[in-house]
């Protein structure tokens, strides 16, 4: 019974707190023609955002690829049907595994750091001396990170996928000696574009998720060293449950 | 509150309460600030002067009574309206609350470039003038985590001055400062408030300091107004109130102490 209640309670709070994010997202909304009109404090959030972001996607990217190719390989080497690597790779890292590995590093790296640097903004009253300079803090602070964000998860995932299919290459073809024609040729048979845009509207949508949980987390921290901590913990477990649930909710309505 | 009042008045207050969950911290607060002049707000620590200020700027709002700046209530300005009377404000903040990713040059142009399109030359002569005001022109390239407290309030405060804005709010601007500074930021504002014509408000402890430049004072302690006057009425003051003040004793008709069950039975156990 008192499981149940705290059950209820959870739900409750998690329901009350995506109202609130989705609230935040309205008001970040309304604010992004103003952050458009000055494209130089996007670009600089992008390459943050990126700069941040791309050694540890690039690395990880690579090892997850060659985990994908020798264990693919293992497989369809039982079934003699080793030519089709190529395909199973690219498949897989597109339409699953690109999208979501590159959110939850994305969370990881760029997103502690956005939320970290907007609580401690708030922890130190860096936003309320701008509202009181007149300056608005979520148009001139959190729409440009929240759209360089939403705009750097996508690129990011486009990377993981290149880097990820190449070392799936390099240990398919050039370690267990799968026909390199058969690698390619088959991937270029099997994928379609349909299975592209599902990845691509994943990376978007994770963009979106992984960014605004991000700057919300931070723009509604507690104003102490311990607000600020929290916040970028809380950043990446509320990532990371959103966009598997994310995930599983887009293949579902996809397939 | 007749109209020839109303207008030599920048700021009035009336009938101001306001709580922080159970703790009420306005109780039926009655100020008026006259256009012009420097008020000194004083009062012990954690009595709501910074929380007052807050309330100026519509940061906060009143649970009831009315906060008036230039006639306007300013809980009830919709968002462009209250901005546009945030772009007449500056405020100092009690921790500076420099950002801490701009130099101190871009830190006080910052608000210049939001609100303005002044050409960059013409932007650094305001810039390079106000920071010399405040003896920091020197250190426009340097970083805040480069600064020491005292130098950060002053290019705080060289931030809050550079729009030219009508009154000026000040959250403890003498704490941390060495004499030298003291006696700079001391003339600052004397200086700002008479060459300027704009209203000052100072929130500080430093009831020495203050005393040298405030027009007016306020005494703030329990949610009211105990007493308010010039400096010089205050320190001759029969009350024992406000001598407590002028005096420093810790006991006397403010307390020192945040409400709190007694303190033996707390310390006993018994409470
Ligand atoms: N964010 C907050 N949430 C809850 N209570 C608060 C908050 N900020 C301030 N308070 C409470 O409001 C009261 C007034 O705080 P305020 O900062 O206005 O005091 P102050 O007069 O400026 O004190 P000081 O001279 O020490 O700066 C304090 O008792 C404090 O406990
Ligand atoms: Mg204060």
């Amino acid at each position: 019974m008192a499981l149940i209640r705290q059950l209820q309670d959870s739900l409750l709070a998690a329901l009350r707190k995506l109202g609130a994010v989705v609230l935040f997202l309205g008001e970040i909304l309304a604010q992004c023609p103003a952050a458009f009109a000055r494209p130089a404090l996007i670009s600089a959030q992008i390459h943050n955002a990126g700069v941040l972001s791309l050694v540890i996607i690039m690395t990880s990217a690579f090892f997850v690829g060659m985990v994908i190719g020798l264990q693919g390989y293992d497989s369809l080497a039982r079934l003699r049907q080793e030519d089709i690597l190529g395909a199973g790779v690219a498949l897989t890292l597109i339409k699953e595994l690109g999208p979501v590995v590159t959110a939850l590093l994305f969370a990881g790296r760029a997103g502690t750091s956005l939320a970290s640097e907007i609580g401690l903004m708030r922890a130190t009253d860096q936003l309320a001396a701008m509202e009181v300079m007149a300056i608005d803090p979520i148009r001139r602070i959190v729409a440009p990170r929240f759209v360089g964000g939403a705009i750097s998860v996508p690129l990011l995932t486009a990377v993981f996928n290149a880097i990820g299919i190449l070392g799936a290459w390099f240990i398919g073809v050039y370690v267990m000696g799968v026909d390199g024609g058969a690698f390619w040729s088959q991937m270029q048979e099997y994928v379609d574009p349909a299975d592209i845009g599902e990845g691509v509207s994943k990376s978007i949508v994770f963009g979106i998720a992984a960014s605004l949980i991000a700057v919300y987390e931070g723009y509604n921290c507690a104003p102490t060293a311990e607000g600020v901590g929290m916040a970028t913990t809380r950043t990446v477990v509320t990532t990371s449950i959103a966009v598997l649930i994310l995930d599983y909710m887009i293949t579902a309505f996809l397939i | 509150m007749d109209a020839s009042r109303a207008a030599d008045n920048l700021i009035e207050i009336s009938g101001l309460r306001f709580s922080r969950g159970s703790r009420l911290i306005f109780d039926g607060l009655e100020l008026a600030i006259p256009r012009g002049s420097i008020t000194a707000i004083m009062g012990p620590s954690g009595t709501g002067k910074t929380t007052l200020l807050r309330m100026f700027t519509g940061q906060l709002k009143p649970d009831a009574g009315s906060v008036q700046v230039a006639g306007q209530e300013v809980a009830r300005l919709s968002r462009p309206d209250l901005y546009a009377l945030r772009r007449r404000m500056g405020m100092l903040f009690q921790n500076s609350a420099l950002l801490t990713d701009f130099s101190v040059f871009e830190n006080v142009a910052f608000p210049v470039r939001e609100n303005t399109r002044l050409h960059e030359r013409l932007l650094r002569n305001v810039v390079l003038t106000k920071l010399h005001s405040v003896g920091l022109r020197g250190a426009a390239d340097l970083m805040p985590s480069e600064l020491s407290g005292g130098m950060a309030r002053r290019v705080a405060m060289a931030r809050a001055m550079v729009l030219d804005p009508e009154l000026l709010l000040y959250d403890e601007p003498f704490s941390g400062l060495d004499p030298i500074s003291l006696g700079v930021v001391l003339r600052l504002i004397r200086l700002n408030n008479d060459a300027l014509g704009l209203t000052s408000i100072v929130v500080s402890h430093d009831v020495a300091e203050i005393a040298h430049i405030a027009d007016h004072c306020f005494v703030i302690s329990e949610g009211k107004v105990i007493a308010s006057g010039r400096p010089d009425e205050l320190a001759n003051s029969e009350s024992e109130l406000v001598r407590q003040f002028m005096t420093g004793a810790a006991d006397g008709p403010v307390p020192f102490h945040y409400p709190a069950p007694d303190y033996r039975q707390q310390l006993l156990g018994t409470y």
